[in-house]
């Protein structure tokens, strides 16, 4: 493949002045092509058709009936929860470690551990939770032996709702540390000292200057950990297997043998995938962008 | 006041950090009744199926690296070099692998590659390890291409491909001797990412049905009780040895480029 594209290459640098330049990008356009755009549209169009391959509206019709709705439901649910947890416990550890006057020295491991945790997900993450918050986990063990109680007594299930939120923030809370932390970095001191000047209080600085200035930046990253919580799969299978019926997983039993018994209504499932993280990343780079007009 | 607030936030940030951190070491340790052992470590190493799946792992990782390498730094070098106003759609679409599921994309290659298709790529076991090393680049692609594309802003590309050419270089010669060993630390850094991710990658090869090490934990996972917490820490430690392997390189770049 390499001998090709410098080939193609040596005949536009070769003095002559025809416009072959974009043949250098061609390999790539081709593998974009072949394995993302393609395959993407092979599923949007597969939602808006019938087995016979003509145009139909009846899989997106299929979407509303209870059950699907309801894991669509759960999985907006988690995905806003962990999104929402996650940005403000990261937030507060970012804004702790850029503001709060602590040492020095403690910024860069965070950062490291941030970009270890946040790829740290899929079925090893489940793992870890399983023995920290499983029935014979960890947490579980220490309550018991010294207060007699543990998180089961207590409603807790981990294979829930919150047991799946608590676990998604193990990546949730870095991505949000790695990404805000340049944000707060970029709140020069000039505008504290000049709100100071004119007679601002602390809250006043936060609520009118800085909060308004990071709000694109925490909304954005809001959009992107939703995208992110909304498409996991392992941690989600590894965790639960499949008693908890939340979108990713549904569509991974539908794949693996059509539990919905009609392949089309299994496009339109990932369909509906693809409108949710497209509208929260759409979300996310409109919002990068006017953040980025302060934070230069 | 505002400093006690500070070291609140990042010590019960840090507690749920590190909880399942010791959860997971301290099950791994429990295989033995009443007492700590290296059992569940000695059982997964001496499972064939780990060492099966773990090799088919590695070695897909470094061919998706070597594919990677070799589609993303001809490609940026180029669109830096000669195509400027195509940057901003390139960056766009490098970025899709992160809007479209993973599950979403894979879905579209089974239906797309199936044995009845135009291009039957699941039909063999061979075929299907292409598709799925493709699927592994195109989850690679968003951090491989930025590592490079940064990579190439800190060198002037221009200057170095006039002067190369004036005594005489090739394209070949300019990419594999002039390119890639000026942006090696950014490469080497999307490569360790790339490696920490295939590695345990699960959704593509569980439903491209390939004996991958994702799978594999997975299925250890539903059957076993201690082995899992082993394959826990294992995967930790890897993804932690990854990311520390990028921090080194790009120190080791920091102090070899001071002098000048």
């Amino acid at each position: 493949m390499s001998s090709a594209v410098s080939g193609t290459k040596a005949q536009s640098g070769a003095g002559f002045r025809l416009p072959l330049h974009w043949l250098g990008v061609v390999p790539f356009a081709a593998f974009i092509l072949l394995f993302l755009i393609l395959p993407t549209m092979r599923i949007v169009v597969g939602a808006f058709q019938n087995p016979d391959g003509s145009f139909t509206l009846e899989n997106i019709w299929g979407l509303f009936t209870p059950s699907i709705l309801a894991a669509y439901w759960i999985s907006i649910r988690i995905s806003v929860a962990s999104a929402l947890i996650g940005c403000l416990v990261g937030f507060a550890m970012a804004a702790a470690v850029v503001l709060g006057g602590l040492p020095k020295w403690i910024r860069s491991p965070l950062m490291t551990f941030s970009g270890v945790a946040s790829n740290f997900a899929g079925v090893p993450l489940a793992f870890a939770f399983l023995a920290t918050l499983g029935p014979v986990g960890l947490l579980n063990v220490l309550l018991r032996s010294n207060f007699g109680f543990d998180l089961r007594m207590l409603g807790f299930n981990l294979l829930s709702f919150w047991g799946l939120t608590i676990t998604y923030l193990f990546f949730q809370i870095p991505l949000m540390i790695l990404i805000i932390t340049p944000a707060i970095d970029g709140l020069k001191r000039e505008w504290r000292e000049a709100a100071e000047i004119l007679g601002a209080s602390g809250f006043q600085y936060w609520r009118y200057v800085a909060f308004p200035i990071l709000l694109p930046s925490i909304l954005g990253t809001f959009a992107l950990l939703f995208a992110n919580a909304f498409g996991a799969v392992a941690t989600a299978i590894a965790l639960t297997g499949s008693s908890l019926s939340i979108v990713p997983i549904l569509l991974f039993a539908q794949i693996r043998g059509d539990v919905l018994g009609n392949p089309h209504l299994g496009y339109a499932l990932a369909f509906g995938m693809i409108v949710v993280t497209g509208v929260a990343n759409t979300l996310y780079i409109w919002l990068r962008a006017r953040s980025e007009r302060w934070l230069k | 006041m505002k400093k006690l607030f500070a070291w609140l936030a990042l010590v019960i940030g840090l507690l749920y950090f590190v909880l399942p951190l010791i959860g997971m070491t301290r099950f791994s340790l429990m295989m033995r009744r009443g007492e700590l052992s290296f059992d569940a470590y000695v059982k997964v190493f001496s499972d064939p199926r780990f060492q099966n799946t773990f090799s088919y792992s590695v070695m897909m990782a470094i061919v998706t690296i070597i594919f990677g390498i070799v589609l993303v730094v001809p490609t940026a070098y180029w669109v830096r070099l000669k195509l400027p106003g195509l940057r901003p759609y390139i960056e766009f679409v490098t970025l899709l692998p992160l809007v479209i599921p993973a599950i979403v994309i894979v879905f579209g290659y089974i239906r797309l590659y199936n044995t009845s298709s135009w291009l039957p790529l699941t039909g063999t076991a061979f075929g299907t390890d292409i598709l799925l090393m493709f699927g592994y680049a195109t989850l690679a692609l968003p951090y491989m291409y930025r590592a490079v594309d940064t990579g190439l802003r800190t060198i002037d590309v221009a200057t170095l491909t006039e002067a190369a050419q004036s005594l005489g270089a090739g394209w070949t010669t300019i990419l594999a001797r002039i390119i890639l060993p000026n942006v090696l630390v950014a490469v080497l850094s999307g490569a360790f990412l790339t490696f920490a991710i295939v590695i345990g990658e699960f959704t593509m090869a569980a439903l491209l049905n390939r004996p991958a090490f994702g799978p594999f934990m997975q299925l250890l996972g539903a059957n076993r009780a201690y082995e899992p917490a082993a394959l826990a820490v294992i995967a930790f430690v890897i993804t932690w040895g990854c990311l520390g392997l990028i921090q080194l390189v790009s120190r080791f770049q920091k102090s070899a480029s001071r002098p000048t």
